[in-house]
């Protein structure tokens, strides 16, 4: 047989020295050729594999939920119009008084929202719809449901379209003046309302009207509002007129300090011509009268708000401090008569005399929230009588209500929010609203809110 | 009447002054840092951008605040996720604002969301589910797919609104899409050792992040979406892990690291908090650092 080895060990003693070096060469081709077709092999084998690998992931990627095209505007809420419900209700614990009632101011009297029931009870459910009317408008209502009765608390259209910053609002509307007014019930910081819009409206200034805004074209928060109505509302009243018995300017600035930081604060001033206001008291001697006011009201009303969120990440911790301060004048005459002819008063046969007041009044209140969920919160309320003058005298002289006396109330409250639709809340508060009474009120309120709510303002 | 007439003169003297002053550049009122940079990247100087939140805050819960409504009312566009990430405060500031050029309907308002197949509807609306999204899960930019696909439709629309730089736009939308695609390229062959990675996730904030590179989610640490985890919770979600262990817990930097903090040191898992928008660390300058950090930090967490 063939015997490679054989041969060539024939072949080199055949040929001793050249043919060695031919060999050589034979053997060096031989070798690169292999060596480059491992190479080729090699590569092959690697792109072999870079194309295993491509398919897999194709594979993978295919398989991995292919991308259908989106649907345009599919992110859009489908419900139209915006329907809120917010529950409300709360466990009061006050002391039985025959009357409650701030001494020293001509209170605004009805309480929208219930006020001062002992036990339990609950407050007015709002019922709230909102939605775009068409690309020009927008409407929104906002009705409470009470027992056997239903107050449309705001009803109004809103112009989305007028552009140059300008927005008028019309229907009833509550009013842009101050800070907390334009806020409802479910909206407040506190279990009750504060003294401030106690006297100065009942619970917040609201009228049928119209209203004209306007808003800077700057960086910094500008925004001016004008409002007429039909004064339906203390502290002006409906005069059966065409005209407007009611007139409110404000203006409000805001902007950011920091990342941390934004505030908002403002200017407003409500007239008004009550004509045959209301008026009910009793007199120094608690006789029972009756009355009416009528002249003109004026009412200065300058608000301040600031929060503070660590980076303006509100979750965690935040902090608001808001304050009010009002001055109102109101001139003009007031008439009394005894409310029970068998309990003769000091206006016994009807007294007709001037009346003039000139008082003011604040609020103050900071709420903390130290953990996800947990708020406290104080708030301190002092209005100042000042002159109320009626028939020549102060008027404390003739009526126990106007006493001369500077009612206030401090109110601590702590609540808990498992999330952002429901809300508990704890209130104890020291009322001294009223001369002679120091009361302490306690409260437990809870405020739930189904449905779209819609977001709030700051 | 005299103080209406004068705040009436005043409005028209500054609303003349505002409206003749020159239109230099397209005014965008952007919700979240990374459309800002969409859109600052497509516009050059031919924009100028204001974003309405940075990336500690949290964006489904901002106040509406004074500022906000003021810069919204020279906008002539508005760019936001959509999808209700921004409707606890988005709605009054667009009412506030009066601005009629960013409302509902117009080619001012943009919503990133409009663009992108949405993950995570869900089957049931209820709010016992916690703060669920009818639309889907918004958080659409964790995956920067979305995000050429969001561009190429916010170029078109700026260009649209302002035809004069429309060239401009379209020009340097394809130089950034080139890039964009490109380094998408290089994330991907970067990220490789991180498909099938198990992973637990703060809030239900990745699904987009976790599709693209191919993380597999075992757990999330919030209950329901919205609602904070409790001990009781975390401690279901320990004994979880135990059975299918996961390599790291993912949250946000806008995220408190309280609990992640607590799963990582029972579980043995890497912390891993992810910038998750423009600005959430110092690497995340621009929309590619972005993703630079995300990858990089994603790699680094998978590290034993």
């Amino acid at each position: 047989m063939f015997r490679p080895a054989l041969l060539v060990a024939a072949l080199a003693a055949a040929f001793p020295v050249h043919a060695d070096t031919d060999l050589d060469a034979l053997r060096a081709e031989l070798k690169d050729m292999k060596a480059a077709y491992e190479a080729r092999i090699q590569a092959l084998e690697t792109r072999l594999q870079q194309t295993e690998a491509k398919t897999e992931t194709v594979a993978a990627q295919a398989a991995r939920a292919p991308e259908p095209a989106p649907a345009a505007e599919s992110t859009r809420r489908g419900f139209n119009p915006d329907v809120s419900l917010i529950l409300q209700g709360k466990y009061a614990h006050l002391e039985k008084r025959d009357e409650r009632f701030v001494s020293g101011f001509i209170g605004a009297g009805e309480h929208g929202h219930g006020g001062s029931e002992r036990g339990f009870s609950i407050d007015g459910s709002e019922l709230i719809l909102s939605a775009s009317v068409d690309p020009y408008f927008r409407g929104y209502l906002n009705a409470v449901l009470n027992d056997g009765e239903v107050d449309v608390e705001e009803a109004w259209f809103q112009t989305a379209a007028l552009g140059q910053g300008l927005s008028v609002k019309g229907g009833r509307f509550k009013s842009g003046i101050g800070y907390q007014n334009e806020q409802h019930p479910h909206a407040w910081d506190f279990a009750t309302n504060n003294l401030v819009y106690e006297v100065l409206f009942g619970e917040g200034y609201a009228q049928d009207g119209v209203q004209l805004k306007w808003l800077a074209p700057t960086d910094t928060f500008l925004e001016l509002g004008a409002e007429l109505g039909n004064g339906n509302a203390f502290p002006a009243t409906n005069n059966d007129s065409n005209g407007a018995n009611s007139v409110a300017l404000f203006g409000h600035v805001g902007g950011d300090v920091g990342a941390s930081n934004s505030w908002r604060a403002g200017l407003s001033w409500l007239r008004a011509r009550p004509h045959g206001r209301a008026f009910e008291s009793h007199d120094v001697n608690e006789a029972g009268v009756t009355g009416n006011f009528s002249g003109k009201s004026r009412t200065w009303l300058a608000d301040f708000v600031w929060k503070w969120a660590p980076n303006g990440n509100p979750t965690q911790q935040n902090f608001k401090f808001a304050a009010e301060v009002f001055q109102r004048k109101e001139s003009g005459v007031l008439a009394c008569d005894d409310a029970d002819i068998a309990n003769p008063s000091l206006c016994t046969g009807g007294l007709s005399a001037p009346f003039a007041a000139d008082q003011s009044g604040f609020y103050t209140q900071a709420v903390y929230q130290f953990m996800p969920h947990w708020r406290v919160g104080y708030r301190y309320d002092q209005l100042l009588r000042g002159d109320v003058d009626f028939n020549g005298s102060d008027a404390g002289d003739t009526f126990e209500t106007l006493a001369d006396y500077d009612p206030r109330r401090h109110s601590l409250m702590v609540d808990y929010s498992p999330s952002e639709f429901s809300r508990l809340r704890l209130q104890v508060t020291r009322d001294e609203a009223q001369q002679g009474v120091a009361e302490n009120q306690f409260y437990v309120q809870y405020i739930m809110s189904l449905g779209s709510h819609g977001a709030h303002k700051f | 009447m005299k103080p209406v007439t004068f705040l009436l003169r005043l409005g028209l003297v500054l609303g003349l002054a505002a409206s003749g002053a020159a239109h230099a550049a397209l005014k965008v009122f952007a919700c979240e840092p990374e459309w800002a940079a969409l859109a600052t990247a497509i516009g050059g100087d031919k924009v100028s951008v204001y974003t309405a939140t940075t990336a500690f805050q949290d964006p489904h819960r901002i106040e509406a605040r004074p500022s906000l409504i003021a810069r919204a009312r020279s906008a002539d566009l508005l760019v936001c996720t959509g999808a209700e990430l921004e409707i606890g405060w988005l709605p009054v500031i667009l009412a506030e604002s009066a601005n009629r050029a960013i409302q509902t309907g117009q080619p001012g308002q943009f919503f990133a969301a409009d663009y992108v197949t949405l993950l995570d509807k869900p089957a049931v609306f209820d709010r016992s589910a916690g703060d669920v999204h009818a639309a889907g899960n918004p958080h659409i930019q964790t995956d920067p797919r979305n995000i050429a696909r969001v561009g190429a439709a916010l170029a078109a629309r700026m260009a649209q609104l302002d035809p004069a730089d429309a060239a401009q736009f379209a020009a340097r939308w394809a130089d950034f899409s080139a890039r964009w695609q490109a380094a998408i390229a290089r994330w991907e062959a970067a990220a490789t050792p991180l498909r099938g990675t198990p992973v637990v996730v703060q809030h239900a904030a990745f699904p987009y992040l976790e599709r693209w590179l191919g993380l597999r989610q075992v757990a999330v640490l919030e209950p329901k979406p919205g609602v904070e985890p409790s001990l009781a919770s975390l401690a279901a979600i320990k004994a979880k892990l135990a059975a299918t262990p996961a390599k790291m817990v993912i949250r946000a930097a806008y995220q408190p690291p309280r609990a992640s903090a607590w799963i990582a040191e029972q579980a043995g898992l890497a912390q891993v908090v992810l910038p998750f928008t423009v600005g959430g660390d110092a690497q995340s300058t621009d929309l590619f650092g972005l993703f630079d950090s995300t990858v990089a930090r994603l790699l680094a967490g998978r590290k034993p």
